[in-house]
């Protein structure tokens, strides 16, 4: 692959991704594209179920072995083909070059382990020739990395809040220092205030560290504060992507980012109710030959139904839309 | 933690106290009395009379309740049997102990058969390692133990005469009776250890354990089957508490002297100093048996630790 520039960390290309089951398959990721700069920070955007947590397990190779299959693409890390690694050479992946943080920090920590156990586990994993002193020493390191105080490290998930465990769990995601870290709504399961500070953390991290992240939220509130790039997905597609400027203050938008933007409250302009999206995201078994976001579009037009739209750009701006593409209509 | 275990114990005294009010009372107001039953149907009303007498069978049974509770208490003394004129604890004693070494060896086989083929028919679930034994252990499940007693003892005593059919005299005796009462605890904990571990592998922290990059075999045997293990604790906890007061159906086709099938016995004859010491003890046992459940669970799992510990400072 010559044309993957070295600045490139992640590069996703024509991925599809099915549950299959006896009784059905469900079309979670359809033919999505995309990549993110070295030390950039990538925001996937969409609704629940849009395939953004699909796409962050393709990457991991976490699919649920008896149903998940990646059908199709590439995903190339580091200017390699992740879908050909075998299970030794992904594990060695995981966690050292490519860590994830969950979206429910309640469940993602084992019980019956202490915090420095969980920690210590994948630094001990990934550096076997460290002594269990240094071990013990990179533990304390990263805890008070994430502001916890080290003192705390021999306790166990359940004697810590929410918050707390988030920055666990981060810590466990950073303490390899990994080149790309993949967050997958890190945010969702905490209160506002505690989002705010595990945000404002992790982006601190992220420049210290010069980590690459995959930033997978439903919040563009977020997307504004962390991200250099963006990229939309409905219905297992990248509808619109770009970097935050484009899909912020750009001009040209596909319907559904429109939507999304109409969804939340703006301080600025004053409108008198919120204008959501009409409808539900089309059921991922049964997709249609068109535009997935026609039932639901204000402006569809005949051929929407017809034949799925062509992706169109204006620079590194992307919109995938018969009406709104950068082809003149 | 040790506050903890001591209160459990004492807790034992009112226990053991009202199971034997109940017996007493129990016996006391179901028909018949030992003295006919040793003397037979044709023995005389007075004759049977005296003999009731000479045993102290006729007393108050809150006097009986006093009087057995005191001389255990002040003798160690559990009485005379009212059938055999022998010491109650000396014959109950080594029954007791043949019965406790056949239920130990019985849940040490079931567990050790048992969990592992749960662990591996949950990891491959799906495959021939998960039907095959799956349909076996099913099977089995629905068999009960003197069934498979019982072709046991015609395949190798009958048939193939390499194993004593009945008595206990050495480890070869008791290797029918285990398999029997294992075969179907190994099916159940199967079962359980199966849809425990098939529980606990779809939990977030196993996916959290396969992003830190750690092998299949770690995630498994340290990540998932720890948390996996609490409810088949308890199962193990039950079959052997279970065994202990049960396995009369065994101990009868084997022939073993175990203390069910005494305790069984002496009901009919009313024997009620023999009914109560064997009670206290399966008692006893089954008690000591939940509280090391108890601390298993608090070993496992931390939070149960941490609530134990809580209440036992209060």
């Amino acid at each position: 692959m010559g044309q993957i520039a070295n600045d490139v960390i992640l590069d996703i290309k024509d991925l599809t991704v099915i549950y299959k089951t006896d009784l059905e398959t469900v079309r979670a990721v359809n033919n999505i594209s995309l990549s993110i700069g070295r030390g950039k920070t990538l925001g996937l955007v969409g609704e629940t179920g849009a395939g953004k947590t699909t796409t962050a397990l393709s990457i991991m190779r976490l699919l649920p072995t008896t149903t998940g299959r990646i059908l199709n693409g590439t995903i190339y890390f580091d200017g390699q083909n992740l879908l050909d690694f075998n299970d030794h050479s992904m594990q060695s992946t995981r966690g050292r070059l490519i860590s994830m943080v969950f979206q429910d920090p309640m469940t993602s920590l084992n019980p019956v382990y202490t915090v420095a156990d969980q920690i210590g586990e994948t630094i001990k994993h990934h550096n076997t020739a460290l002594s269990k002193g240094e071990v013990s020493a990179k533990v304390d390191e990263t805890l008070s990395m994430v502001g916890i105080l080290p003192s705390r490290k021999n306790e166990y998930p359940h004697q810590f809040s929410g918050g707390m465990k988030q920055r666990v769990v981060i810590a466990m995601a950073l303490c390899c220092e990994p080149a790309l870290l993949i967050a997958d709504e890190p945010t969702t399961a905490l209160d506002v205030t505690i989002q705010a500070q595990v945000l404002a953390m992790m982006r601190d991290l992220r420049n210290r560290l010069g980590t690459s992240m995959l930033m997978i939220t439903h919040d563009l509130g977020i997307v504004a504060q962390t991200c250099d790039d963006v990229a939309v997905m409905y219905a297992g597609e990248i509808i619109e992507s770009g970097s935050v400027e484009d899909i912020f203050t750009g001009e040209r938008h596909h319907p559904y980012t429109i939507g999304l933007f109409n969804s939340i409250p703006n301080l600025e302009t004053s409108v008198k109710r919120l204008k959501p999206i009409p409808g539900l995201m089309p059921d991922p078994t049964k997709l249609s030959n068109g535009c997935f976001f026609a039932p639901r579009c204000e402006s569809c037009l005949d051929i929407c139904r017809e034949s799925s739209p062509p992706v169109t750009s204006g620079g590194f701006h992307r919109i995938k839309c018969h009406l709104c593409g950068y082809d003149g209509r | 933690m040790y506050i903890y275990i001591v209160k459990r114990l004492l807790f034992l005294i009112p226990t053991i106290l009202g199971i034997i009010l109940i017996i007493f009372a129990v016996m006391n107001v179901t028909p018949g009395d030992p003295g006919r039953a040793i003397l037979g149907v044709s023995a005389r009303q007075d004759e049977v009379d005296a003999l009731n007498h000479q045993l102290g069978y006729d007393l108050p049974f809150l006097q009986k309740y006093v009087n057995y509770i005191k001389n255990i208490v002040t003798k160690g003394d559990f009485g005379i049997s009212y059938f055999t004129k022998q010491s109650v604890f000396d014959e109950i004693w080594p029954r007791f102990v043949l019965t406790i070494k056949l239920a130990l060896c019985g849940i040490l086989l079931s567990t050790l058969i048992g969990v592992p083929m749960g662990i591996y028919a949950a990891v491959k679930q799906y495959s021939l390692y998960d039907t095959i034994p799956s349909l076996i252990a099913f099977f089995i499940a629905s068999i009960p133990g003197f069934v498979l007693g019982m072709v046991l003892l015609y395949v190798f005593s009958l048939k193939l005469n390499i194993l004593p059919s009945y008595g206990a005299k050495t480890i070869r005796h008791l290797i029918m009776p285990v398999f029997a009462i294992s075969i179907s605890a190994a099916a159940q904990n199967m079962r359980f250890t199966k849809s425990s571990m098939l529980e606990s592998v779809r939990q977030d922290y196993v996916r959290t354990a396969r992003a830190k990059g750690l092998p299949e075999s770690t995630v498994i045997w340290k990540h998932a089957l720890k948390n996996a293990l609490l409810p088949v604790v308890t199962q193990i906890g039950l079959n052997l508490g279970l065994l202990i007061c049960g396995a009369v159906v065994i101990e009868k086709l084997f022939s073993l002297p175990g203390i069910g099938g005494l305790i069984v016995d002496r009901i009919s004859f009313k024997d009620e100093p023999v009914i109560i010491a064997g009670t206290i003890l399966i008692a006893v046992c089954f008690t000591i048996v939940m509280l090391i459940v108890d601390l298993v669970y608090a070993y496992i799992d931390p939070r149960i630790r941490a609530k134990y510990s809580r209440t036992s400072t209060k």
